[in-house]
């Protein structure tokens, strides 16, 4: 593998051919935000929260920093009042469905991202991914999914292969950013019960 | 069918066909396209069969049935040659008459030719209706004179010809210099350089490449690859070989949405007699050159014809948007490098073989080369398919070609682009419709969808509809298309339900910007469009509707009231029996009145008090003035 060399922040940083934005500035302890990345899984892209400008071919471009990959003297810049100032309304949307997710009040601190811009959402979910990328991509049990495009898209759990598969490995669990699995796996647990207790009819 | 080995038995067979073909032999062509269909052509072809066998014609006229003509909105469309007679809106019943009178007398038949609204003149040949007279149909002219399923139609008509100049007269290196420097830019919406796309395609590493036809089409507003896979699938496969040639792929792939039953079995049928003849499969031509194709049906989503989502289906996954940092170029369908046109865009092809790079330059404006097809509908007299160059104006196809705007309203605005374009406001009618100019006015070609409007459209409401259909189909993988999207669809609702605030318009920007840069895939980052190009427009109107409540056209039905003027009212009680809802209160000699607890503002009232009373008033941004005490009309002369 050939070695790149980049700019990140103004700093040179090395990195290796097939890295990407993302792996090469945390090799340097750049931090990069991430809400939908995880080592063990395929890059996604859908939170977006990781783009970062770039200045490559002589054009500015955003990007995300999880799947872009570097090239020799790319120009990054994680941080620009444009990035920041996207960021926070992304964030902003984010706390629409999940306004306590401990995940994301830190970064709503760092872009001031004000909890209650929008309407509180019914979901918790933000569709990070993980928990379906998780079980398909390491448990391969695909006990979880998602259905639906557009903005009714969700994430449901296949009660057949849940009643199955979950209740002894839950490990999707700690992933999720929000409070959204928790709920969701609680109401598919009651739905599932022969005789349902007094659960909410939905989590809405 | 014998195969054809070479260039020169191709040109043997094309004048064996014409020369069974009498050119002066009367030919009743009848438009079989999807529209035309549904509007009864079916029936009407069955009848035109009997009634020629019945006037004992068999032997002297021939009957073709034909793919879209364009004017769908004027069919089942017949043309008879060779003097181009049309008529239009045809019924079974009308069949006879135009055999025993057109066909035999060589009479024509009044009642059944276009009337030209503005001068009530009527036309009876084809290129003379102003509609098809303004365009210049290069791509898409053929489609009114081949029967689609006939490939000896297609070949009379020089079809494969440019395949075979191609094959045996250039080299792929040849072919792919002409696509270059023919300029010819996609017309699938991004409008990318056809040729450098295709060099990068030859050139990316690997023996197994793929070349593949755009047919997804999920614009709901347009038609053209539809009519154009349907009317005319051969050239569209012509383009295909002859790309794959260029770029040294021996697959390709035809993506058709499963809503196109038709497009589906005319290609099959056209894919099947290419192969017969020898002009698919292998050493077409005797060149050496191998090329098969397969027709792959997706199910029809907005977001299937992005590129990435399309090669994810085609490889059978669920097909949604993947980002491209690596170009589908150099890694597309199961890693390959795969090449990706739009249905227009491959039927463009045989043309630049066959005339030539300079030809082709010769048309269009500076940047964008060529005709483009554009599905022109909305509040104007024509409606239908039109192909014009490059360059011609909105006024032009507008007015010249569309007939100017339905009913003698005023022209507003033009949408471009389908759901995720722009509009573009009366003030730039001037403007020379090319790729680059309709990015500047904030709008994009998109797929050639152009939708006009007149006085009576609501530009907030616009947007709030186009969100609407984008709300729907984004694929919803990412947070800011699909976050974003849902929050500008809830801002533009609160404001044409008189919820709007006014911060609302800065909120929509931040938003707007948001999902512009953020975004996975084009679907997001075009979706703003809408609400962009409103705001840059008509600002006013948002304005209107957030500060004083008042929809200007009248459209918003929260904005909206109806009232009955007091002083005008003649008590002829056609409104009142005609409210759908029972609103109106009123009777002989007395006033009437709108209970407007009652209303559902369904706009019947205002439509049918008669225009010499113009009773009905409607109100917006202000409120409505306090029932009359005395009802009693106190008769006024008259
Ligand atoms: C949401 C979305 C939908 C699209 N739909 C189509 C389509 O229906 N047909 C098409 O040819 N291109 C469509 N495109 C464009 C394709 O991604 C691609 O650019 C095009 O097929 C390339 O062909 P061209 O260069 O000949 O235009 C769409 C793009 C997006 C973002
Ligand atoms: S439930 Fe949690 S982990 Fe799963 S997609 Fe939603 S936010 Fe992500
Ligand atoms: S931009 Fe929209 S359509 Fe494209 S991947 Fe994201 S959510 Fe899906
Ligand atoms: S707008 Fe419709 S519902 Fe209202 S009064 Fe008129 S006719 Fe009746
Ligand atoms: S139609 Fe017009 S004039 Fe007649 S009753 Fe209604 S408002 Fe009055
Ligand atoms: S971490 Fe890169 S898109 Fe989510
Ligand atoms: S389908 Fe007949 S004119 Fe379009």
């Amino acid at each position: 593998m050939s070695e790149i060399t980049l700019q990140i922040d103004g700093r040179e940083v090395k990195a290796e051919e097939g890295m990407t934005i993302l792996e090469a500035a945390q090799s340097a302890g750049i931090s990069i935000p991430t809400l939908c990345h995880h080592e063990k899984l395929e890059p996604y892209g859908a939170c977006r929260i990781c783009t970062v400008e770039i200045e490559a071919h002589g054009r500015t471009n955003l990007v995300a920093a999880c799947l872009y990959p570097v090239e020799q003297n790319l120009v990054v810049r994680t941080r620009s009042e444009k990035v920041d100032k996207t960021r926070k309304v992304l964030l902003e949307l984010m706390l629409a469905h999940a306004p306590d997710a401990a995940a994301l009040q830190d970064l709503a601190q760092e872009y001031g991202a004000d909890k209650a811009r929008f309407g509180k959402e019914s979901s918790f979910c933000i569709l990070c991914g993980l928990c379906v990328r998780y079980c398909a991509e390491v448990k391969k049990k695909n006990a979880i999914g998602f259905v639906d495009r557009g903005t009714r898209r969700e994430v449901i759990f296949i009660p057949e292969i849940t009643s199955k598969e979950c209740w002894d490995c839950k490990e999707c669990f700690p992933l999720c950013p929000t409070e959204a699995l928790q709920a969701t796996f609680l109401l598919t647990k009651a739905l599932m019960s022969p005789s349902p207790p007094s659960a909410p009819e939905s989590e809405e | 069918m014998p195969r054809i080995n070479s260039p020169a038995e191709l040109e043997e067979l094309r004048k064996d066909i014409l020369s069974k073909r009498d050119p002066n032999r009367p030919c009743i062509t009848l438009c079989s396209g999807t529209a035309c269909h549904a509007s009864g052509s079916e029936e009407v072809a069955a009848s035109i069969e009997e009634e020629i066998k019945k006037q004992g014609l068999s032997a002297e006229v021939d009957f073709r049935k034909t793919g879209c003509h364009g004017f769908c909105e004027k069919g089942p469309i017949i043309v008879i040659h060779p003097e181009k007679i049309c008529y239009l809106q045809i019924e079974p019943k009308d069949v006879p008459e135009i055999i025993s009178q057109t066909i035999k007398e060589k009479k024509v038949i009044e009642r059944l030719l276009y009337t030209d609204p503005t001068t009530n003149k009527k036309v009876v040949h084809e290129f003379e209706i102003p509609f098809y007279k303004n365009q210049e149909r290069l791509v898409f002219g053929s489609n009114g004179k081949i029967d689609p399923k006939s490939i000896d139609d297609y070949l009379a008509l020089g079809g494969y010809s440019a395949l075979a100049k191609a094959l045996s007269q250039m080299s792929p290196e040849q072919v792919l210099e002409e696509v270059k420097k023919s300029n010819l830019r996609g017309r699938g919406g991004g409008g990318f350089p056809v040729g450098r796309k295709w060099e990068e395609c030859r050139n990316a590493p690997g023996e197994i490449k793929y070349v593949i036809v755009n047919a997804d089409e999920g614009d709901p507003g347009a038609y053209m690859d539809r009519s154009l896979l349907e009317g005319n699938p051969h050239s569209v496969l012509e383009g295909l070989i002859i790309g794959a040639y260029a770029i040294g792929s021996h697959e390709g792939y035809i993506y058709v949405r499963q809503e196109y039953p038709l497009a589906v079995e005319n290609v099959d049928i056209a894919i099947k007699q290419a192969e017969e003849y020898g002009l698919l499969g292998k050493n077409i031509f005797g060149s050496g050159f191998d090329f098969t194709v397969k027709v792959h049906r997706g199910a029809g989503a907005f977001v299937s014809g992005e590129s990435s989502a399309l090669m994810t289906a085609l490889e059978g996954r669920v097909g949604e948007p993947r980002p491209k940092y690596i170009h589908t170029v150099i890694k597309g369908v199961w890693d390959k490098p795969s090449n990706l046109n739009n249905v227009e865009t491959w039927a463009t092809v045989p043309l630049i073989i066959n005339k030539g790079a300079d030809w082709f330059r010769g048309i269009g404006t500076e940047g964008s080369k060529g005709t483009k097809i554009f599905s022109l509908v909305g509040k104007v007299n024509n409606t239908g398919l039109v192909e014009v160059p490059m360059g011609m104006t909105l006024r032009e196809i507008i007015f010249n070609i569309g007939g100017g705007i339905r009913d003698g309203k005023k022209f507003k605005a033009v949408q471009t682009g389908g759901p995720s374009g722009g509009v573009i406001p009366e003030k730039y009618i001037d403007l020379p419709i090319d790729f680059d100019e309709l990015a500047k006015a904030g709008s994009m070609m998109g797929s050639g969808g152009m939708i006009v409007m007149d006085e009576d459209t609501c530009m907030v409401d616009t947007a709030r509809y186009f969100l609407n259909f984008l709300a729907h189909e984004s694929c919803g993988k990412c947070v800011p298309c699909r976050e974003g999207i849902k929050q500008m669809l809830n801002i533009l609702t609160d404001i044409t339900e008189g919820r709007g605030e006014k911060k609302d318009i800065e909120l929509l920007e931040e938003v707007a910007a948001m999902v512009k840069d953020f975004s996975l895939c084009a679907l997001g980052t075009t979706a703003p469009n809408p609400v962009l190009s409103t705001l840059k427009y008509f600002q006013d109107e948002y304005v209107a509707h957030i500060e004083q409540k008042r929809c200007p056209a009248y459209v918003c039905k929260a904005l909206v009231s109806y009232y009955i003027d007091p002083e005008k009212c003649q008590a002829c009680m056609i409104c009142l029996r005609q409210c759908p809802v029972g609103a109106i209160s009123g009777g002989k000699n007395q006033i009437h009145i709108i209970d407007q607890a009652k209303c559902t503002k369904c706009n019947t009232c205002f439509e049918v008090c008669p225009p010499r009373f113009s009773a009905v008033r409607r109100l917006s941004g202000e409120p409505v003035p306090p029932p009359v005490k005395d009802r009693v009309l106190a008769r006024r002369k008259g």
